[in-house]
């Protein structure tokens, strides 16, 4: 289960931000000129799609990295 | 002098940053004199802002000596900066010292408070117009952009209009959403300095943690949007968001869907604010039309009726005006704020009124029986990318000339690219990205077999996009 979900997780931001998997330890908001809040935006709609969550509003602001959105996926009861 | 009632604001408070630092107007007009004291008046000034205190101060202190300054966004990408620079020949730049880089080689005169002021040894002293006050950008930039000339006429009559039909008064903060280099952005700035009221002023975005934690600290009034600021403050729930201080809200940059409109309508009624949906174009300084609250629920596709001060006409294809309700036309304003016309070289700068207050929108609109005006086509092939216009022509000439067969059509906020070799997707998109600095995901890839063309050449569009839904 958590290896299915991280797979999952990656591929958004590898799709979203068209990075390469051993960039994605170190993404952050800003870091690559396609995270800004447009990136911002798809990047949350397209983890809700994939998790079938609905993220807070306090959530979405947070998610300022890859590692950070681990965290607040958590709070979903998604594990990796 | 110019902005000469920024004086009587003194103890007022101009801008609240992030650290919750504030300046007063008379802060505001020390830093501005000390910056602009050192340049030549009527001098082309290249000018890369923020939406910092420093920036804005030295902004006011340029255009109040005489200094011409043209508008960068802070990211701006160096080589776009170089090739302006060969064009226009600046005499000075004033830089944040974050982006060094663009001023290569050049020892500052000043730097201070975050910025840096560059004299130019290549600069040429040519003739500026003496009514040119400000040389503003029209959209995202593809090779060598029409600039618009404005006077210092065009801005005051602009903001006065704007604080009249909005009712800003020395009591409302608005926090900064937009880009300063972004005539929309630049109008917020302007309409609120004249009312004497304050700026909140950040350069970090609504998705961002810094820009509520600023919010909540800073109690905002106001804030403007492009449609793509909606569709965040939808996803953000802005239903659900506490956010008291707010009195009224702003959109324009492009059409925000009706859809959309009602709801933030009613959301906004619900919560007692005012949610004001406007029409404008760099051209005319910023604003052309607004659609007064009250009316956003009752007419949520309209662009409203014109500022005061402007009038609206529509004319048909042969410049005659169109009296009846209903009809459409090209939409034609007449107005103090219509700029002075375009700028392509240096020795443009040295040209007079070419509008004579007179502008074709080049957008086709109706008019109702009550007298409101609605945007439904456009002359021209132009996109709204997140509030930037974006001409589909030019892009596919960029294209074109690399020698790749490409097409370009799509709706705001996504343009669709044909391609018929799929080899060439990762070139192109690296192009876009290169040279119109807007976020990929404003660009889908199609590729197809052949781009259909009629029998003298000339892309069929329609079938393009009729053929791939």
């Amino acid at each position: 289960m958590s290896q299915e979900n991280q797979q999952k997780y990656d591929k958004v931001f590898i799709r979203n931000f068209n990075v390469e998997p051993d960039q994605l330890t170190d993404l952050a908001y800003q870091t690559t000129p396609s995270w800004d809040s447009v990136g911002h935006m798809a990047l949350v709609a397209e983890l809700e799609d994939a998790f079938e969550i609905m993220l807070e509003m306090d959530d979405i602001i947070d998610l300022s990295s890859y590692e950070e959105g681990k965290r607040i996926l958590g709070k979903y009861n998604i594990e990796f | 002098m110019f902005f000469e009632p920024l004086s009587k604001f003194h103890d007022r408070v101009a801008f609240i940053e992030e650290n919750a630092r504030t300046y007063t107007y008379a802060q505001l007009l020390e830093f501005g004199n000390i910056v602009a004291d050192s340049v030549r008046s009527r001098s082309l000034l290249f000018f890369v802002g923020l939406n910092s205190a420093s920036s804005i101060s030295g902004y006011i202190g340029f255009l109040q000596k005489g200094v011409v300054p043209l508008l960068f966004r802070h990211n701006i990408s160096p080589e776009h900066f170089r090739n302006l620079l060969s064009v226009y020949k600046p005499e000075y730049l004033f830089i944040p010292s974050s982006r060094k880089d663009l001023a290569e080689g050049t020892e500052p005169l000043i730097e201070a408070e975050g910025y840096r002021l560059c004299e130019l040894k290549g600069g040429v002293h040519s003739e500026l117009h003496p009514d040119l006050s400000l040389v503003l950008m029209t959209s995202g930039s593809t090779g060598s952009p029409k600039l618009v000339r404005l006077s210092g006429k065009n801005i005051l009559s602009n903001a006065e209009a704007i604080i009249d039909y909005l009712g800003i008064t020395s009591d409302d903060r608005a926090i900064t959403t937009l880009p300063m280099a972004y005539s929309y952005g630049l109008s917020i700035i302007h309409s609120h300095l004249l009312a004497g009221a304050t700026l909140v002023l950040t350069d970090a975005g609504l998705m961002e943690r810094r820009f509520w934690d600023l919010f909540k600290t800073a109690k905002p009034t106001t804030f403007g949007g492009v449609p793509y600021t909606y569709e965040m403050l939808k996803r953000l729930r802005f239903d659900k968001l506490p956010l008291p201080s707010l009195r009224y809200l702003t959109q324009a940059g492009g059409r925000l869907s009706p859809e959309l409109v009602g709801e933030f309508a009613s959301i906004c009624e619900r919560k007692g604010i005012r949610f004001v949906v406007m029409y404008g174009q760099t051209e005319a300084t910023a604003r052309m039309a607004y659609l007064p609250w009250e009316k956003a629920s009752l007419k949520p596709s309209s662009i409203g009726m014109p500022i005061p001060g402007g009038s609206f006409s529509l004319v048909d294809d042969s410049d005659h005006a169109i009296e009846g309700a209903d009809i459409s036309g090209e939409l034609v304003y007449r107005g103090p704020n219509v700029s002075l016309g375009y700028a392509e070289t240096r020795n443009d700068l040295a040209k007079g009124d070419e509008n004579k207050g007179v502008l074709h929108t080049g957008d086709i609109a109706t008019r109702d029986h009550d007298g409101f005006y609605y945007i439904v086509g456009r002359k021209k092939r132009f996109l709204k990318i997140f509030g930037n216009r974006v001409n589909l022509d030019e892009i596919e000439l960029l294209i074109r000339e690399r020698g790749i067969e490409a097409a370009c059509a799509g709706k705001d906020d996504l343009m669709k690219v044909y391609l018929t070799d799929s080899q060439k997707r990762e070139e192109v998109i690296s192009l876009l990205a290169k040279t119109t600095d807007l976020n990929p995901a404003a660009f889908e890839i199609r590729v197809i077999d052949v781009i259909p063309r009629d029998s003298s050449g000339k892309v069929l569009y329609s079938l393009l996009e009729r053929e791939l839904p």
